[in-house]
C-alpha cells in the first residue's frame, strides 16, 4: 500500500509539472507581443521595452521556461495587472469561497444522487426510474448559467425566500477566519445567525453547481446497483430471508459505491471548472469569478494562476480517490 | 444448359446488402420503440431545420443583423413578438432562430476537429504501443488533468475574446476524450483473431488500421460525437455568457443571455428563451446519443 501511495504521489508531481509546462505553452502561443499586452494599448515604445526587460521577456524561450518553473516552485504566480498584487495571495484569498461552494454542492450531489440511484435501480423501469432518467439527462443538458438565473428569478426575486447573490451581505461582519469556510467559521465562533445567513446565500449556487454532478452520480449508482442486485450473493441473501432493506441499503450499496466514488472524484474537478459560470451568475467571490473578471480585463497572470490551482486540486482529488480505491480493494494496488 | 437464369444475372442492390438492410431495420425498430430516443431525434431535427431555414422562418430577419427599433424596446411576449423584444427593440424569436445556425456550426467544428485530431492519435497509440503510446497518452492525460472549461478559459484569455478564438480553444481541449476512447477500443480490437489473420496474410498496417480497426471503433465514436455536439454547444454558449465567446450583438444564445442578465428581473423573457433553446438543443443531442448507444454499443450502457 505504501509503495502504491508513493507511486501515486510521484505521478501527481509529474502531472503538476506537465500542467505548468502546458500553461507556459498557452502563454507563449498567443499571437502578439506579451510585453505590449502587459503594458496596455496606450504604452509608449520605451515602456514596452522596460516591461520586456523587467519581466524577462527578452530572454530566449527555454530560459524563460526555466525562470517560469523556478518561480512556480517558490510559489510565485506573477502579479495581477489590475490590482498589482501577487496572484498567489489573491488566489488564496478567493479559494476558500470556491471550495466551500464545491463542498456543499458535492454534499448535495451525494446525499440526493445516491439514494435516487438506489431507488431507480430497485424499481427499475418503474415510474421512479423514468422520472430519474429524465432528471439525470436534463441535469447534464441544463446550462448552469441559465438555470442559475431561473432559480434567482423564482426563489430570490419572486418568492423572496433566498438572497439573489453574494456570499454574505456587506452589513454582516464575517466571523473570524479559521478555515476560510464561512459555514464552519461561523459555527466555530458560535454565531448561529451568521451561519444561517451564509447558508441561505450558498443554497442556490450550490444547487446549480451540484446538478450535473448529481445527475452523473445518480446514473452510475443506478447502473452499479442494477448489476450488483443480480449477483449471486444478493440472491443468496434473499434466499436466507434477510430483510429487503438491509440487502439493498447495506450489502448491495457497499459494492455499488466504489464506481460512484470514482465518479465523485472526477466530478470534483468538473465542478471546479463550472465554478467560473456559477460564480459569475451569483457574484460569488471565488477563484472562478476572479478568473473571469481577470480574463475580461486582459489580465493574464491571474487566469493562468487559477488554471494551475484548479488543475492542482483536480489531480489531488483524483489521487485521493485512487488511494481510497486501493485501500478498499487491495487488488487494485498492483495496477 | 440448365444454369438457372436467375444466378447468371448480377445481384440487385437489395440482394447484395440483404443482411445489412435487415440489421438497419432492426436498429430503426429498436430506436423507434424508445420514447427518449425519438424525442432526441425530434429535437435535433427541429434544430437542424431552424438552422437550415432560419432566415426564412424568422419573422423579423433584419433584426438579427443589427437593425434596431427603439420604439419596441424590451416589450414582453405578444402576438407580434412571441418571445418579446430586447434592449434594441429586436425580435428575440428571430434572434433565437438565427442563433441555431451559429450554435450548430460551433458544435460541428469543435466535435469534428476533436475527432479528427483524437481518433488517429488514439488508433496509433493503441496499435503501436511502446514509447509512441506512452508519449501520446501522457499528453492526453495532461489535457484531461485540467477541467475543460477552465483550460478553454485560459486559452481564450491568451488568444483574446471572440467567437473564432472560442471555437479554437474548445477544439484544443476537446480531442483528448477521443484519444482515450479510441485507444482503449483499439487495444481490445487489435487482439482479435481477424486482425491477427489479416496480419498473417501480409496486410500492411495502414490497411489493417483503416479496414479492421477503425470500423470496429466507429460505434463508440459516433455515440460520443452525438453527445459531444450537445456539450460543445453548451460550452461555447458558456464562454459566450461570461463574455469571452461570441460578442453581442451577435445572435448567439450564450451572448444573448449575458446581455439579458443585466435586464433582470423585470425583463425575464429576454434570458428565458435563449436559455431554453440551449437546453433543448443539448438535451436533444444527449438523448440522441443515448439512443444511439442503446442500439450501436449496448454493452457500454451507463458507463
Amino acid at each position: 500500500m505504501l509503495a502504491f501511495a508513493f507511486r501515486k504521489v510521484l505521478t501527481l508531481v509529474g502531472t503538476m509539472i506537465g500542467i505548468a509546462a502546458l500553461t507556459f505553452v498557452i502563454t507563449n502561443v498567443a499571437p502578439g507581443d506579451p510585453a505590449r499586452l502587459v503594458a496596455g494599448p496606450n504604452a509608449t515604445e520605451d515602456m514596452v521595452t522596460t516591461i520586456r526587460t523587467e519581466y524577462g521577456l527578452d530572454k530566449s524561450l527555454p530560459e524563460q521556461f526555466v525562470v517560469y518553473m523556478g518561480d512556480l516552485v517558490t510559489g510565485d504566480l506573477g502579479q495581477s495587472i489590475v490590482t498589482t498584487r501577487p496572484v498567489l495571495e489573491e488566489v488564496l484569498r478567493y479559494a476558500p469561497a470556491t471550495l466551500e461552494l464545491v463542498f456543499v454542492a458535492m454534499a448535495i450531489g451525494i446525499i440526493v444522487g445516491v439514494p435516487l440511484g438506489m431507488l431507480s435501480a430497485v424499481y427499475k423501469d418503474g415510474p421512479i426510474d423514468h422520472i430519474t432518467r429524465i432528471f439525470s439527462i436534463s441535469g447534464v443538458a441544463l446550462p448552469a448559467f441559465w438555470f442559475g438565473i431561473i432559480l434567482q428569478l423564482t426563489f430570490a426575486v419572486d418568492l423572496g425566500w433566498l438572497p439573489v447573490s453574494g456570499r454574505l451581505p456587506l452589513v454582516t461582519r464575517p466571523p473570524e477566519t479559521v478555515t476560510g469556510l464561512l459555514l464552519v467559521d461561523s459555527l466555530l465562533a458560535g454565531r448561529l445567525d451568521t451561519f444561517w445567513t451564509a447558508l441561505r446565500h450558498i443554497i442556490l449556487p450550490a444547487i446549480v453547481l451540484s446538478f450535473p454532478c448529481l445527475a452523473s452520480i445518480l446514473r452510475v449508482n443506478r447502473a452499479e446497483m442494477i448489476e450488483v442486485l443480480q449477483s449471486d450473493y444478493i440472491v443468496a441473501a434473499r434466499a436466507h430471508g434477510i430483510a429487503s432493506f438491509r440487502i439493498v441499503a447495506i450489502y448491495a450499496l457497499k459494492n455499488a459505491l466504489l464506481p460512484t466514488l470514482a465518479m465523485i472524484g472526477l466530478r470534483f474537478g468538473w465542478m471546479l471548472g463550472s465554478t467560473v459560470l456559477v460564480e459569475t451568475v451569483f457574484d460569488w467571490p471565488g477563484i472562478g469569478l476572479y478568473a473571469v473578471s481577470s480574463a475580461l480585463s486582459s489580465d493574464f497572470k491571474p487566469v493562468i494562476g487559477v488554471t494551475l490551482v484548479i488543475g492542482f486540486f483536480f489531480i489531488v482529488a483524483n489521487t485521493l480517490v485512487d488511494l481510497a480505491y486501493a485501500w478498499i480493494d487491495p487488488r487494485l494496488r498492483s495496477a | 444448359m440448365t444454369t438457372p437464369v436467375e444466378l447468371s444475372r448480377p445481384l440487385t442492390f437489395r440482394e447484395r446488402h440483404e443482411s445489412k438492410i435487415r440489421q438497419w431495420r432492426l436498429y430503426a425498430h429498436m430506436f423507434g420503440k424508445s420514447f427518449s430516443s425519438m424525442l432526441g431525434l425530434g429535437l435535433v431535427a427541429l434544430f437542424l431545420l431552424l438552422a437550415a431555414l432560419g432566415p426564412w422562418l424568422a419573422p423579423y430577419p433584419e433584426d438579427t443583423v443589427g437593425a434596431f427599433n427603439m420604439a419596441n424596446k424590451l416589450m414582453g411576449p405578444s402576438a407580434a413578438h412571441w418571445f418579446g423584444t430586447d434592449e434594441m427593440g429586436s425580435d428575440i424569436l428571430s434572434r433565437v432562430i438565427i442563433g441555431a445556425r451559429t450554435s450548430l456550426w460551433i458544435g460541428l467544428i469543435i466535435t469534428g476537429v476533436g475527432a479528427i485530431i483524437g481518433v488517429p492519435l488514439g488508433i496509433i497509440a493503441g496499435y503501436r504501443g511502446g514509447w509512441v503510446r506512452a508519449v501520446i497518452m501522457r499528453i492526453t492525460e495532461l489535457f484531461l488533468a485540467v477541467p475543460g472549461l477552465a483550460l478553454a478559459l485560459a486559452i481564450v484569455a491568451a488568444l483574446g475574446p471572440g467567437i473564432t478564438n472560442c471555437v479554437v480553444a474548445l477544439s484544443l481541449v476537446w480531442w483528448p476524450g477521443y484519444v482515450r476512447l479510441v485507444e482503449a477500443k483499439t487495444l481490445s480490437v487489435k487482439e482479435e483473431l481477424f486482425v491477427e489473420s489479416a496480419r498473417s496474410i501480409g496486410a500492411k498496417t495502414p490497411w489493417i488500421l483503416w479496414h479492421h480497426i477503425l470500423p470496429n471503433c466507429m460505434s463508440p465514436i459516433i455515440v460520443k460525437m452525438s453527445m459531444d455536439m450537445g456539450m460543445a454547444i453548451l460550452s461555447a454558449a458558456s464562454l459566450g455568457f461570461i463574455g469571452l465567446g461570441a460578442q453581442p450583438p451577435a445572435p448567439e444564445w450564450g451572448a444573448m443571455i449575458s446581455v439579458a442578465r443585466t435586464y433582470m428581473p423585470d425583463w425575464w423573457w429576454y434570458s428565458l428563451f435563449p436559455g431554453a433553446a440551449i437546453f433543448l438543443t443539448v438535451l436533444g443531442f444527449n438523448l440522441l446519443g443515448d439512443g444511439l448507444r442503446d442500439i450501436l454499443d449496448p454493452r457500454s450502457r451507463d458507463r
